[in-house]
């Protein structure tokens, strides 16, 4: 209730809202349990989707896990980003 | 047949070793036998905050290594009938010992207690591998801090992991002040981000400090605030259903200042 108040005066955030904030986050992270072979297992799986349509440098595909900022720009969300060369495209898929 | 309870936290210095010595004095005083374990070997606490610590001959290890009976190394607390403690080894570490020892350990001590205690060292590592052991239920003690509740949160998980379902949480070192202001997590905040039931709410106090210079565990002084959040905790323990001390809402602070000039509180 007092929080919904100051939200409603524009008040800027307390120190507990940044810190739940920053847990929750950092929580989803360590919850995710991603250890090198985690991440390798999912590496794997999106290597082999991906090379139904293309080519790739597999050697260079890198994969994390990492923040980012949400779509409508105000808050940190977790983000799977990876980064694929590609060599070459095939052309079956039209 | 007894009950073996791990107090475990993941970080150090959040009042596991505190938590240990109140519930298990807070247990004999409901008039259960008790016996509280130290598994944080080599740097043993949990006998100073008892006020026990002269009186240590043997300890854990010597027990697991069969240098003595239990009973030999268990000390008898004279001021609270029914409360013994099995001190830790300070002279050795952690893999002086092994979880399947300390599950032989629980099972003799369970013939003898209502309540086997077992305070756990900080870590995820052979000392907490020893310490959840043995036990059927643990609690997990955090206090309102980011790094606390991470780690309490990383606890629970390995707890879970080693079956040991529904562990409880002990929110320690609560500031009304500082909740109030908004600079502190409140109760539902942690709750909300841990996901677990939670067993009791202790306030910072400064008779803790007072109880811990003197080893003598505040849950036998009436007037601490500290105290009453263990005695609490001892009773839900037992099964009653006491409703958490107030520490957020206007009742918890005019509470708060009753008993600070001392006035009965109820």
């Amino acid at each position: 209730m007092l929080l919904d108040l100051s939200k409603l005066f524009g008040r800027s955030k307390t120190s507990k809202d940044v810190a739940k904030e920053r847990l929750k986050l950092v929580l989803i992270h360590d919850r995710a349990n991603v250890s090198p072979q985690f991440l390798e297992m999912v590496k794997g799986e999106i290597i082999k989707v991906i090379q139904n349509y293309m080519e790739i440098d597999e050697s260079a595909l890198d994969l994390q896990i990492t923040r980012t900022k949400s779509e409508d720009g105000d808050s940190i969300v977790p983000a799977l980003v990876a980064n694929i060369p590609i060599k070459n495209v095939k052309n079956s898929g039209k | 047949m007894g009950e073996v309870i791990v107090i475990t936290s993941g970080k150090g210095g959040v009042g596991k070793t505190t938590t240990t010595a109140n519930l298990g004095t807070g247990l004999a005083l409901k008039g259960k036998k008790v016996v509280l374990v130290d598994t944080d070997i080599g740097l043993r606490n949990l006998d100073v905050v008892m006020g026990l610590e002269n009186r240590i001959v043997y300890d854990l290890v010597d027990v697991v290594e069969g240098t003595c009976r239990v009973k030999q190394a268990l000390i008898k607390d004279k001021r609270y009938d029914g409360l013994y403690l099995l001190p830790a080894a300070q002279t050795r570490d952690k893999t002086a010992v092994n979880p399947e020892q300390m599950i032989k350990l629980c099972e003799e001590l369970k013939a003898e207690f209502d309540f086997i205690i077992v305070d756990c060292p900080a870590g995820i590592e052979q000392g907490f591998k020893n310490a959840i052991a043995g036990a059927s239920k643990a609690i997990v003690v955090t206090t309102p801090e980011v790094s606390a509740v991470r780690d309490a949160d990383r606890i629970i998980g390995l707890l879970e992991a080693n079956e040991l379902r529904n562990p409880k949480l002990l929110i320690n070192r609560v500031r009304i002040d500082m909740v109030k202001r908004g600079d502190m997590m409140t109760i539902d905040d942690i709750v909300d981000i841990l996901a677990i039931d939670i067993i009791g709410v202790v306030p910072d106090d400064e008779k803790i400090v007072v109880s811990t210079n003197k080893g003598e565990p505040a849950v036998n002084d009436s007037k601490s605030l500290a105290g009453e959040a263990y005695r609490n905790i001892t009773r839900r323990i037992l099964g009653e259903d006491i409703p958490l001390l107030s520490l957020e809402n206007d009742d918890g602070f005019v509470f708060k200042l009753k008993k600070l000039f001392g006035l009965k509180t109820n």
